[in-house]
């Protein structure tokens, strides 16, 4: 632990210290400031840093030291599916063949990229069981987007233009409700039941002539399959909507079931929790869209096909929604998920989630005799535990989260999904191993007792992380979004 | 087949079964109706081991001509720049780039920290104040700023130059169809936006006006006149979709009054890879902080009055606002956005100016051999590393006969400008030495019906 700040890097500056060695000019030069009007020649130079090849290396590698992924520990981050980020897909995709091509080459001369994308295209619809797939979509939240455009345009091709209204779960991830009004829906509420499953008399009261179409996980963020699918997609068909798969849950059901059988006309997949790519810090992700045979027409475009033994764009489209993206999607991460896929095949990936559903079910197991369990049922890759019992003791789930950091764990999601209270949700992924589930069961057992015992620990938890708890009010009261000299 | 990502063992799966008390994995998936449980294997390829798979990929990866191999004058959005070596070091950390967003700052301090230093970088380039932490791309990035621009004026209307990225264009439509809104294109005249067009539509209906600057065709916009006529319609937002990397050497666009700046940094560290993951910026005025969408990091103090950083303002954000929020992204391009920091530290303050007007001097020198050899250079306004040439034969026959000299030519315009048949965009950067100019100018200059 440090009492000094660690530098940012323009702290470390030098006046006249270099790291970039530009090729000399071997063109005759010509008078630029002469050419452009001086409105046009910048006069103060950006405040980029100065600094040495070293200091970078420096500070980035001690940066980095001051961070935490999965290949540092445990990460069992509820409906994030932390799972192990291969790396012969690190290796692949650094492929100069795969990263110095440009998306404006010439079909002929990328087959080799089209031919990856067009075998991507073919596994995910075997995957999900549906119809048709684009790559184009850079994420989730931007999958669920494109996939609520298809719909629109769906029913407006169908001359319908009053179905206004997305339905989505009260447990429902925060992007489902955003991404309806970014392509210009009102979302409404289906409450969920004692079962933790979407109520079908609350879904029976909000469908209607309006529905659009209904948003949904299963598993659903609790971590519990949908058992009534089948009457779902019947409500919803028989009033005319669609159903939209959430793809964030994936990792529970492959090769067991998929949402094309369910009825689902549209799914959207995480490439970046359910097939490995790593998450970045945040990003790049990849949301490739699925849809059934009736709303293919409308996939963004372009598609990437195969004619005889030539792979090509196409471009043909007329009911297309248009372009959700420049180019073709994170052809890198795209990549990263071809290659898990070659690497597991159909017997691998649903080996993936039977070990995914049984790791989750046995820390569930082992953790419900400390945490409350509100749905005891099986769950599938995930389940949610609620700190009330600790909470009456005054320790908050923030709390056991932050003094997980201590014993060297990321924490689980917290306070989510809304409808359970002091929300922990766990996911531990298939790629953890015994002796870590329990060793990370042992400290959930250890902080419960704390929590009975010792509060104070816990309350004022983390203790030996580089810096303590933030004050995240003065930040949103009065920003500081940028470093200024002096 | 072993599968090396799974290390249950038959004997820790018993053990574990007995806790939950279930003889069998398949019970615990007893509660799928009986009707959707897929019945038969998935029908994917067989599964390969580590070494034959990256043979195959990597045979893969050659049928791909790339252009370390071929030289390359093809830009049109993507550009080929020199990467340093510390770049693909840095990200290759494996604490960054298997790392979830910094949800948990006292373990994530070092992600939060590059990323605040992104977003000073990009507000230092842009001349904006505020820059948040990353967007999909450059064409994203644009289409939420004219859907923020429509709801922060209440207006539907929207100019943009078709002078802008052509793929942006079409994302903004896709976007723009969602918030039903008006797109008004306004025409482009020797390579720039037709401003006496943009003076007759532009009244007190416009939410935005939306130009790219240096433009598609490399022009650089006349930023100051654009403000003149935007002062007319003071509520009516500007919008700059900029290359960062022309900055270097441009006036930025805050100094011309820009309410939105975005682009791509594609430019400083990420390579083309087939158009993605490259990483979006977006940058804005202090008025606009709180309705800017995506992520943004700020600073604060520890319990102990250490500094440090955390996700910031996030009222604004899907995962607190739901249907009310700014915009529905999550996940960004983080990681793109650590690359592109790491390379703007290593071109620095004094690299950056040097290496756009090397980009600018070579662009120059390409013009100037292209008219040399007979061919027609059009747009004769300033430029920065892109020039439109006109070809006495198609670009597509071009390009073909390029190849063949170990050439990538450049983009031809006629795919999305039909008035351009013939037209090629020819990108020259700072990589581009005098000698690859000199013969992509004699091939060139030799094609002829």
């Amino acid at each position: 632990m440090s009492n000094q700040d660690f530098p940012l890097i323009f702290e470390r500056s030098k006046e006249g210290r270099v790291s970039f060695n530009l090729p000399d000019i071997d063109v005759p030069e010509v008078d630029l400031e002469a050419e452009l009007t001086d409105d046009y020649v910048r006069q103060e130079a950006p405040d980029l840093p100065e600094v040495s090849e070293l200091d970078i290396i420096r500070h980035y590698t001690g940066l980095s030291n001051r961070n935490y992924g999965v290949d540092s520990g445990f990460y069992p981050l509820g409906s994030c599916t932390m799972k192990y980020n291969p790396k012969i897909n690190e290796d692949v995709a650094r492929l100069e063949g795969f990263t110095h091509i440009h998306p404006y080459q010439d079909p002929k001369t990328v087959q080799g990229a089209l031919e990856m994308m067009y075998d991507l295209q073919e596994s995910l619809k075997e995957i999900t069981g549906m119809a048709g797939v684009s790559l184009q979509s850079a994420a989730g939240a931007h999958g669920e987007w494109t996939g609520l455009m298809m719909i629109r345009a769906f029913h407006e091709a169908n001359g319908d233009f009053h179905r206004t209204k997305v339905i989505v779960p009260d447990s429902a991830h925060g992007t489902n409700p955003a991404s309806a009004t970014v392509a210009g829906f009102e979302a409404v509420t289906v409450k969920s039941n004692e079962k933790g499953l979407v109520d079908l008399e609350d879904l029976k009261r909000v469908v209607g002539e309006d529905t659009a179409a209904l948003m949904l996980t299963n598993p659903n963020t609790l971590g519990l399959f949908e058992t009534e699918i089948l009457e779902m997609a019947e409500i919803v068909h028989e009033a005319g909507g669609k159903l939209y798969y959430d793809g964030a849950n994936l990792n529970a059901i492959m090769g067991y079931a998929r949402p094309g059988d369910m009825g689902f006309d549209v799914v959207h997949l995480n490439l970046h929790k359910t097939f490995t790519g790593p998450h970045g810090g945040g990003g790049p992700g990849s949301g490739p869209v699925g849809v059934s045979a009736e709303l293919e027409p409308f996939l963004p475009k372009p598609l990437i096909i195969k004619q005889d033994d030539f792979y090509t764009f196409e471009y043909d489209r007329p009911k297309s929604i248009g372009r959700v993206k420049p180019y073709y999607g994170n052809f890198g991460i795209n990549l990263r998920a071809y290659t898990y896929i070659r690497t597991m095949g159909g017997e691998g990936l649903k080996k993936v989630s039977e070990y995914a559903v049984l790791n989750a079910n046995y820390m569930m197991r082992k953790l419900e005799k400390a945490y409350d369990l509100p749905y005891p049922q099986h769950c599938k890759h995930e389940f949610v535990l609620s700190g009330r019992r600790q909470k009456k003791l005054g320790v908050r789930t923030l709390d056991i989260a932050k003094r997980l950091l201590d014993f060297g764990y990321h924490p689980p999601t917290i306070y989510f999904p809304l409808n359970v209270e002091e929300a922990l949700m766990v996911e531990p992924t298939e790629t953890e191993s015994k002796e870590t589930l329990d060793g990370f069961i042992e400290t959930m057992l250890t902080i419960a007792k704390e929590a009975e015992e010792n509060p104070e620990i816990v309350q004022e938890a983390p203790h030996n992380t580089v810096v303590k708890r933030m004050d995240e009010t003065t930040a949103a009261r009065k920003p500081i979004l940028r470093y200024y000299k002096g | 087949m072993d599968f090396r990502y799974l290390p249950m063992t038959e004997t820790d799966k018993k053990e574990m079964l007995d806790t939950i008390g279930v003889s069998s994995t398949d019970e615990l998936f007893s509660d799928i109706p009986e009707k959707v449980r897929l019945k038969q294997d998935l029908n994917l390829k067989t599964p390969t081991s580590e070494h034959e798979l990256k043979k195959e990929l990597v045979q893969m990866a050659n049928k791909n001509y790339n252009v370390k191999e071929y030289t390359s004058f093809l830009g049109a959005g993507v550009y080929d720049h020199f990467i340093p070596s510390v770049v693909d070091h840095v990200i290759s950390r494996s604490e960054f780039y298997t790392a979830y967003t910094p949800y948990q700052p006292e373990i994530s301090q070092g992600e939060l920290q590059a990323i605040f230093e992104f977003q000073t970088m990009i507000s230092e380039l842009t001349g904006m104040p505020v820059a948040n932490s990353s967007m999909y791309d450059g064409g994203t990035s644009l289409a939420e700023a004219v859907n923020l621009s429509a709801g922060q004026t209440r207006k539907k209307k929207v100019l943009v130059s078709r002078a802008i990225h052509p793929e942006s264009q079409a994302v903004i439509e896709t976007y723009g169809k969602g918030q039903n809104l008006e797109i008004v294109y306004i025409d482009h005249v020797n390579g720039r936006t037709n401003l006496e067009q943009l003076a007759s539509e532009l009244d007190e209906n416009t939410a935005s006006v939306v130009v790219q600057y240096p433009n598609f065709f490399g022009q650089i916009e006349p930023l100051a006149e654009l403000r003149a006529l935007l002062d007319e319609q003071p509520k009516a937002m500007f919008i700059v979709s900029s290359n960062p990397l022309a900055l270097g050497y441009l006036t930025p666009p805050g100094k011309f009054g820009a309410d939105i700046v975005v682009g791509d940094t594609q430019v400083f560290g990420i390579p083309a890879q087939f158009g993605g993951p490259h990483c979006g910026y977006f940058a804005t005025t202090e008025k606009l902080m709180r309705k800017v969408p995506g992520r943004l990091v700020g600073q604060t103090k520890d319990e102990n009055g250490l500094r440090g950083f955390v996700l910031t303002l996030q009222a604004r954000e899907q995962h607190i606002r739901r249907d009310k929020a700014t915009s529905n992204i999550c996940s960004n391009q983080a990681l793109n956005a650590l690359a592109s920091a790491v390379a703007m530290s290593s071109i620095g303050k004094h690299g950056i100016r040097k290496m756009s007007e090397l980009n600018m001097q070579k662009a120059r020198y390409a013009k100037r051999k292209l008219v040399e050899a007979g061919l027609e250079v059009v747009a004769e306004g300033s430029f920065f590393n892109e020039i439109v040439v006109k070809l006495p034969v198609s670009v597509s026959v071009a390009n073909d006969q390029l190849l063949e000299k170990g050439f990538i030519g450049g983009y031809d315009l006629s795919t999305y400008y039909p008035e351009l048949e013939g037209h090629m965009l020819v990108a020259v950067t700072e990589i581009r030495t005098k000698d690859d100019i000199d013969a992509f100018v004699k091939e060139l200059g030799d094609i002829h019906e």
